[in-house]
């Protein structure tokens, strides 16, 4: 089943026309996305050629979706544009809108959230400066490389890019049911919980990996999530043991102000809630290897009980 | 970006948020002549306090009250060239002392685990709201602000009754607050505080101390680049923002490239792991070339990071994702003979580990490539282990 994005999802592409549009639109193609559609004000009614094959070009989302039941959007529109890009799909109401783009003023962030929040939460916003959601041998939405790793139960959630293609990579051999890039930046869209939650009710997910890194505190929010909700096992991996205070690490939110936001804390926190923290990335597969080997001696069916029956730690 | 408190005051004069008049000295002479200027007009107290973005100032006798000209100038004399916690102060304000009845606290944030705007505010102002939430939390109001309502009058009003901002002062500052919102909003702040608010005795209400922060992804419609603070900025770090490259100092001898924020924040926790077996071993860079790390990239990261004269050995890591590690590979090849053609010859050594997309031709790019100084090694754990040995033996050396 996967989580957010499955075989079935129709994706758009919020600047099809732009050369990230064009150049990851080709590659979600390649890797067996459906592709449907894309938006460019100034170029509808053509059609745009993504690795051989022809895509129309819309003038809005809304057009996008009346025309072609697009129900994914993937936005590449620079940072200037992306606060009215995630509005129009907010207010076309689809289902699911995955913010690549980096570099958006916290003030646009804020005010699509609390926009998406005034219409319902209709629309699940992913993202902004995210690598995308990925459901291997399903669909893939983003920028995430669709060859590094296969389909299989492990659940991924991460601020960080390139750590979970360390992680999709390290762990190929067992494989992912979905990978979802929430993003770094302070404000995001779908958080660590939110991810935590979908995968604990996915039946095709057995445990569940949890990439963090410094600043903010959805790490220790997510660590009491996981305590009280979730029964699937969770690993963990926290990113920034060596950032000093007050220097940004590339992430507009990985930054440690005062004593609140950093690793220490965030680690101590998930294995307060009984989650297996790894101090490297190999370190961290190889604890997931551990509990995937567990799973499977069990019959390939997680270890877990209903949240209701449960005591004491996760198992 | 942080600002220094005569910058925030700088903004907040422009938003017409009340401030007491003040001028910036650099120099000890220039501290005595402001004040001279404020004696002419009759206001001969002054205050001279010490520009740093920092807190504690005045614990740290970073703050002092000065009579007049002379005694401003050798307040200013004391405190130029004072280290408060690490900072070099390098210039002074010099404000007119205000005579305060009573002090508050007023600020707007980002509240990143609600997702939108806070604003606090306190009876209880200068001191740090920290403690001031710590002693009587009753005393700290926490109002949500949503970025699409904002704060008008009544907002403000609201805001400042919830802070039991007692009534003398009540209009004036539910004024600061919603003047102090249009700065937070128009220019694109993440922090705006005033602390204190000061009530003068003869009743005005005015910003005495200011911390503000700017959000630097706003740059491209922001002139905010007037603020940018070249001389504690670290001379490594400025080149390397000139040359577009996310680079920052830190103080140990692993000089570290890689690819994606959080590879390489992990990358540094992994080689200060490793270095702890290697008599404390510490990376010495936070260096992120990005997601395509083409040679020219490349060749420029590895000059920013060698020319940190604490480096003793270099590690490259990098996770192939849709560019693949034989493109990265060339990369680091031409990127050495680059930088020999720039005439500077690499002799540090540089282990390099390629994972990920197209690994195995990457690596025997480099193994062919055969420049003495590169060593590869497979995994990030090792390779980490390994930039950290040779480190640690050319320390010793």
């Amino acid at each position: 089943m996967a989580i957010f994005l499955t075989g079935q999802s129709r994706v758009m592409i919020q600047g099809i026309t732009g050369s990230e549009g064009r150049r990851h639109g080709a590659r979600m193609l390649a890797a067996g996305t459906r592709i449907v559609g894309g938006t460019n004000p100034r170029k509808a009614g053509q059609t745009v050629e993504l690795a051989g094959t022809g895509v129309p070009v819309f003038g809005t989302v809304a057009d996008t979706m009346a025309a072609t039941g697009a129900d994914v959007s993937v936005i590449f529109v620079p940072a200037e544009r992306t606060k009215d890009a995630v509005i129009e799909a907010i207010e076309a109401q689809i289902g699911l809108c995955i913010v690549i783009t980096e570099g958006i003023p916290v003030h646009d962030t804020a005010e699509f959230w609390a926009r998406a929040s005034a219409a319902g939460n209709k629309t699940r916003i992913i993202g902004p400066n995210c690598p995308g959601v990925a459901s291997p041998g399903k669909s893939n939405a983003g920028i995430i490389p669709a060859d590094i790793t296969s389909e299989g139960r492990i659940g991924l959630v991460s601020k960080s890019g390139t750590l979970t293609y360390q992680m999709m990579y390290e762990l190929r051999d067992i494989g992912f049911s979905t990978a979802v890039g929430i993003g770094g930046d302070p404000v995001i869209g779908t958080t660590h919980i939110d991810c935590l939650q979908a995968f604990s009710e996915d039946p095709e997910t057995d445990a569940i990996v949890m990439i963090g890194e410094i600043g903010g505190d959805a790490e220790e929010r997510a660590g009491a999530f996981i305590e009280q909700h979730v029964t699937k096992p969770v690993v963990g991996y926290v990113a920034g043991f060596t950032a000093p205070e007050g220097k940004t690490m590339g992430h507009a939110g990985a930054i440690i102000s005062g004593s609140s936001g950093t690793a220490q804390a965030k680690k101590e926190a998930l294995e307060k809630a009984g989650v297996r923290v790894g101090k490297t990335p190999s370190e961290t597969a190889a604890l997931v290897r551990e509990v995937m080997r567990t799973v499977l001696a069990q019959g390939g069916r997680p270890p877990w009980n209903p949240p209701q029956a449960r005591c004491g730690s996760p198992p | 970006m942080d600002l220094f408190e005569y910058q925030a005051k700088e903004l907040f004069t422009e938003y017409g948020v009340p401030t007491q008049p003040g001028k910036v000295a650099h120099t000890a002479t220039e501290a005595r002549d402001i004040a001279a200027e404020f004696a002419a007009d009759g206001h001969p107290l002054v205050v001279v306090k010490a520009q740093v973005k920092t807190g504690g100032r005045g614990k740290a006798g970073g703050v002092k009250l000065a009579d007049g000209p002379e005694e401003a100038y050798a307040k200013a004399s004391q405190i130029l060239g004072m280290d408060i916690k690490g900072h070099t102060v390098h210039t002074v304000l010099i404000a007119q002392a205000v005579d305060i009845a009573a002090e508050y606290y007023l600020s707007f944030l980002l509240d990143r685990a609600n997702r939108t705007f806070l604003s606090i505010c306190s009876v209880q102002g200068g001191m740090e709201i920290e403690e001031v939430a710590h002693s009587s939390p009753d005393a700290v109001a926490r109002i949500a602000v949503s970025p699409l309502t904002g704060v008008d009058a009544a907002k403000a009003k609201e805001i400042i009754a919830a802070g039991h901002i007692p009534a003398e002062a009540a209009e004036g500052a539910a004024l600061l607050a919603e003047r102090l919102w249009a700065m937070f909003t128009d220019e694109d702040a993440t922090l705006a505080e005033v602390n204190p608010i000061a009530l003068t005795k003869d009743g005005q209400v005015l910003a005495v101390d200011g911390k503000v922060t700017l959000d630097d992804n706003a740059a491209f419609r922001q002139e905010h680049a007037r603020f940018a603070d070249t001389s504690s900025t670290d001379p490594i770090e400025a080149r390397a923002k000139a040359k577009h490259l996310n680079y920052v100092k830190l103080d140990g001898e692993v000089g570290i490239i890689g690819n994606g924020a959080g590879l390489v924040m992990s990358t540094l926790d992994v080689v200060a792991q490793a270095g702890q077996s290697f008599g404390g071993i510490r990376p010495a860079n936070f260096l992120d070339i990005g997601g395509g790390a083409s040679a020219e990239v490349m060749a420029n990261g590895l000059e920013i990071v060698l020319s940190d004269p604490s480096v003793r050995a270099v590690l490259v890591n990098v996770f192939g994702g849709i560019t693949s590690c034989d493109a990265v590979a060339n990369g680091i090849v031409s990127a050495i003979s680059m930088l020999a053609e720039r005439g500077e010859h690499v002799d540090l050594p540089i282990v390099v580990r390629l994972d990920g997309n197209n690994a195995a031709e990457g690596r025997r790019i480099l193994a062919d490539a055969g420049i003495k100084v590169v060593e590869q090694v497979d995994t990030m754990d090792g390779a980490a282990r390994r930039a950290a040995e040779l480190a640690s033996a050319a320390k010793g050396a």
